[in-house]
Parts: structure tokens; C-alpha cells; sequence
């Protein structure tokens, strides 16, 4: 076994357990804690199939971003276990035949032809100088330049679609302006009065 | 000497001398970043007490120079304590997961030309991912601790880091535009010229944007919501005590230098010479080691650090999410454009 090999199945052993714990730890936060190791180990894989800027990308996007706001969600939320699992039973059988005919289905495939290390053969390693980054970046601006730019606008337009939903046109609660609190002068804010005593003479 | 020791190793078998030599280079990066953050931790204290006139600590070792020794020892041997129904796995490996990040994105930065670690491609994208998993090691330190006060502290960080990680984001794709390299060590070479040539200039609002973005990733005052003694007490690590509590020490003061010195190699020239390019002084100051330029910049930006904190007072924490999303995201991407359309029109002496 090269030294790669033994990389392969290091982050390929670590990917399988965090994502089988990922599917059966009962704890949501530790589920999602499973799922970034799961991440940071398939970035790892890709490491080794020269795709430096994709497993960077996964990690700095999918570990760094992603899973921050998740985690962020799955803390807040105080999520009573007991009532999802109530029922088991009753939904037992119809869980099994969804589970058979998903494994039927994979089974089906996977024992045609279309996989296995000879349809897949290792792409071994690019020359010194490839640059993954440059290659990824020049084919998605030319030859994929008309699919990438409609993946932006449509993630433009679910962006702008979740700031339409919530965004609430009156201010319910009370909120500084920094604008207002910008310009604000002496003469706004402070009144001099001149308090008439009574004072007698003499 | 170097080379007697690379000779030496290569006696070794085939990988052995290798692990030994890179093992070798790490340990030459990370025990001076120690020394420095313990250092870095009494040029504090030492430089906010002489800015609000006190003397700062001065009894341990000649004029205080044994202080940051005393405490690590003091640290070391205190008690770790895990509050009850904490998570104990979580509690303990949460300041691991800060501290790790904080080091490993040190494997790319260059010091000279050529003093690198590792010379990778995408060098400053792995900056980003790497220091970005930062923030696990806050949210878990949060929530593991089971106690109120430091799940704000941590929500309270997470949603600021990852708010200013957009706009540092977006002030380095200027830098890699600018460059047309995510390489360290290239960004530094386009550079070359005079103090005229450094990135500061084109990307003088980037500059900006990305050192006040880097102090408020780092939870530095005046952005130490996070900690805010006078409302969550320390925030996420209040219930930290020992090593634990100082594992997270190392970790922020690690990555202030860090941010330092990224500041000093994208817009002031790295390891080059301020001189360069003058008739005299240029030559004059040619002998000077690139690394001597580097921490100097650095440095300066360490000071400024310290120098915040001892002026500012702490942002509300809507101001900070105000001034992260809608002033310094709109200036970078209305600076992109700019800068985009500098470099297509060849604007000397950056982009010709």
C-alpha cells in the first residue's frame, strides 16, 4: 500500500463513520458536528484527486458558512425528541418498503456496469504546473459560461424571494436609526430654558 | 548549517528524513509565534498601561520581562474545571479547535522570498477555509458549557464572524484580482517596484475594510461583543479555567498576528523594502533581511491593535452587524468594480 492509498482510506474510513453517526446519533447537535467532519474528511479525498480549489471551497463554504448557521439553528431550537418518536410502530412497515425499494434500486445499479475501479479508472496526477483553480475558473467563464451565470441569477432571485418574505415594511419594534442619530445637532436635542425666578429686590 | 542538517537527514530512509525535516520547519514556525503571543500579551498590558499613564506590570524579572512566564506557569498548573452536566468531550476539545486553525494557516504564509513552508497554489483561499473552522471551536466552547452567559457569548461571536468573514472575503478577491494569483508568495512579487507599487494604494478601502474585519474576527475590542465583560461577564469561555481558558488565550493572539502580518504581505509589500526604488536609501538598506520588513509591518498593525483597544469604546452590537453588512459589504463589491475595471484598462504601475 503507497502512502496515498493509506491517505485514501484514512479520510475515506473517517467519511463513512461520521456520516453513518450523522444518520444514527439521537443528539441533533452532535448530528451536525458528525456532518463537518464528514465534510472535512471528503475535502480531504478530493485533495487527493488534485481538486485542491473544490475541497477548499467545501470546507471554506459547506464547514465554514453552512454549518455555522446550521449549528446556530439546531442550538436555539430546544427540540423534545420524545414526540418524533412516537408511532414508531405504526409507520415501521411503510418505513421498511421505502428502505427495500431504495436498496433495490442502489443494488440494481450498482451490480450493471456503470461503476467499479475498471469503469473508474485512477485519473492519476496532473504535471507540476496545473493549476486547478485556473483550469476550473477559465471553463466555467467560457465553455459553462451561459449555466454558471444562470445558477447566480437564480440564487439572486431566492435571495431577494427571502428578503421579500421577511421583510416587515412597518417597524414593530423600537430601533435607533443611525441615519437619524447622525445628524442630529445641538438645537435638535437640547432646549435652554431660562427659569424665571422670583426673586424680590433688595 | 541548515544544509548539514538536510545532509544529515538525508541518511535517513526515504520518508523518516522527511517527516523529520518538515516536523523540523514547523516546530521553527510555531515556537516563535508562542514567544510571541506570550510577549505580545505583556506588550499589552505594558502599552495600554503607559497610554493610560500607569506603569503596567514591573515586578516580575528586570522591569516585568518574566510576567508572560509567570503566567503560563501560573495557567499550567491551576485546575481545569468542568461545570456539572457540561458536555465533557465538547468542553474539552472546544479550545483545540480554536487553537488548531490558528496555527495550521500559518503552513503558507511566506516570511521571505522562498521562506515558506508550504508554497501552495491556492494559498490564500486556504487562509480563508482554514481560519473560517475557527469559529466551531467558539460555538462548541458555548455550548458545551451548559450556562447561559456563554451560549450568548457564542452566538453573539459566530453570527459576528461570520457577518465580517464576507466583507474580508470580498477585500480578498480584490487582492487576488489585483494579483491574478491566489499565491502568497506572487502577490507579494507583483508588488515589486516602490512603496508606490504596494497594493495599499489601488485597494486603499479593501486595506481598510480587511484590517478592521480582521479585528473584529478576532473579537478585539472595540468589536468584544463577544466578551463583553459588563454584560455576559467573558461570554463563551467564562466557564474556561487553567489551560483550557489559556489554549483560548493563544488562539486570539495567535491569529491578531496572523491577521498582522496577512495585512503586511497583500497591501504593504510583504517581506519588501519600503526604500526600494529610492536612489540612496534603496541601497543603503539592501542588506536588510525581507523577514526584518515583514515583522516590522506587522508589528505596526500589532500596535494598532492594542492601540484600539485602549481608545475605542465597544460598538453596540447592531452597529457592528450595520457596519459589517451594509457599509463595508457595498464599499467591496462597488471597489471590485473598480478595481476590475483597473486592471483590464492596465492602470500603471499596478496593473500594467
Amino acid at each position: 500500500m503507497t502512502f496515498e492509498e493509506l491517505v485514501f482510506y484514512f479520510f475515506s474510513a473517517i467519511l463513512v463513520f461520521a456520516a453513518t453517526m450523522v444518520v444514527f446519533i439521537k443528539k441533533p447537535v452532535h448530528a451536525a458536528l458528525y456532518l463537518v467532519l464528514a465534510f472535512f474528511s471528503s475535502a480531504g479525498v478530493w485533495l487527493l484527486l488534485d481538486a485542491e480549489f473544490l475541497a477548499i471551497t467545501l470546507v471554506l463554504v459547506y464547514v465554514g458558512a453552512v454549518m455555522v448557521l446550521f449549528l446556530f439553528v439546531v442550538m436555539m431550537l430546544d427540540i423534545n425528541l420524545s414526540p418524533l418518536r412516537e408511532g414508531f410502530a405504526r409507520y415501521l412497515p411503510a418505513g421498511l418498503l421505502i428502505g427495500l425499494v431504495v436498496l433495490a434500486e442502489l443494488a440494481y445499479v450498482y451490480t450493471r456496469d456503470y461503476f467499479g475501479p475498471e469503469r473508474f479508472p485512477n485519473p492519476g496526477h496532473h504535471p507540476e504546473d496545473y493549476s486547478n483553480t485556473a483550469e476550473l475558473g477559465s471553463r466555467l467563464y467560457t465553455e459553462h459560461f451561459l449555466g454558471f451565470e444562470l445558477a447566480a441569477v437564480i440564487l439572486l432571485v431566492a435571495i431577494i424571494a427571502a428578503i421579500a418574505l421577511t421583510l416587515r415594511p412597518k417597524r414593530m419594534s423600537k430601533y435607533v436609526r443611525p441615519e437619524d442619530q447622525v445628524v442630529i445637532t445641538r438645537k435638535g436635542r437640547v432646549k435652554l430654558v431660562d427659569p424665571k425666578t422670583d426673586k424680590t429686590e433688595g | 548549517m541548515l544544509d548539514g542538517i538536510q545532509e544529515l537527514l538525508r541518511g535517513l530512509p526515504e520518508p523518516l528524513g522527511y517527516v523529520v525535516w518538515t516536523v523540523a520547519k514547523i516546530l521553527a514556525i510555531v515556537l516563535p509565534i508562542m514567544i510571541a503571543v506570550a510577549y505580545l500579551t505583556f506588550a499589552e498590558r505594558k502599552v495600554i498601561g503607559y497610554i493610560q499613564v500607569r506603569v503596567g506590570p514591573n515586578r516580575v524579572g528586570p522591569r516585568g520581562w518574566l510576567q508572560p512566564i509567570a503566567d503560563g506557569v501560573k495557567l499550567l498548573f491551576k485546575e481545569t474545571i468542568v461545570p456539572t452536566n457540561a458536555n465533557k468531550f465538547l468542553f474539552i476539545i472546544a479550545p483545540v479547535l480554536t487553537f488548531a486553525p490558528s496555527i495550521a494557516a500559518w503552513a503558507v504564509v511566506p516570511f521571505d522570498d522562498g521562506l515558506v513552508l508550504s508554497n501552495i497554489d491556492a494559498g490564500l483561499l486556504y487562509i480563508l477555509a482554514i481560519t473560517s473552522v475557527g469559529v466551531y471551536g467558539v460555538i462548541i466552547a458555548g455550548w458545551a458549557s451548559n450556562s447561559k452567559y456563554a451560549l450568548l457569548g457564542a452566538l453573539r461571536s459566530a453570527a459576528q464572524i461570520i457577518s465580517y468573514e464576507i466583507a474580508m472575503g470580498f477585500a480578498l478577491v480584490g487582492v487576488i484580482l489585483a494579483a491574478g494569483s491566489l499565491n502568497l508568495t506572487t502577490i507579494v512579487e507583483g508588488q515589486q517596484g516602490s512603496i508606490f507599487h504596494w497594493y495599499w494604494l489601488p485597494l486603499l478601502p479593501l486595506f481598510l475594510i480587511y484590517f478592521i474585519s480582521g479585528v473584529a474576527e478576532t473579537n478585539r475590542a472595540p468589536f468584544d461583543v463577544a466578551e463583553g465583560e459588563s454584560e455576559i461577564v467573558a461570554g463563551f469561555h467564562v466557564e474556561y479555567s487553567a489551560m483550557t481558558f489559556s489554549v483560548f488565550f493563544l488562539a486570539e493572539y495567535a491569529n491578531m498576528i496572523l491577521i498582522s502580518i496577512l495585512t503586511a504581505i497583500m497591501f504593504l509589500g510583504g517581506w519588501l523594502s519600503p526604500f526600494e526604488g529610492i536612489p540612496v536609501l534603496g541601497e543603503l538598506f539592501e542588506p536588510v533581511p525581507g523577514i526584518v520588513w515583514l515583522l516590522l509591518k506587522a508589528g505596526f498593525f500589532l500596535f494598532l491593535y492594542l492601540w484600539f483597544r485602549a481608545t475605542f469604546p465597544r460598538y453596540r452590537y447592531d452597529q457592528i452587524m450595520r457596519l459589517g453588512w451594509k457599509v463595508f459589504i457595498p464599499i467591496t463589491i462597488v471597489w471590485l468594480l473598480v478595481v476590475g475595471a483597473a486592471v483590464v484598462a492596465g492602470i500603471g504601475p499596478w496593473f500594467d
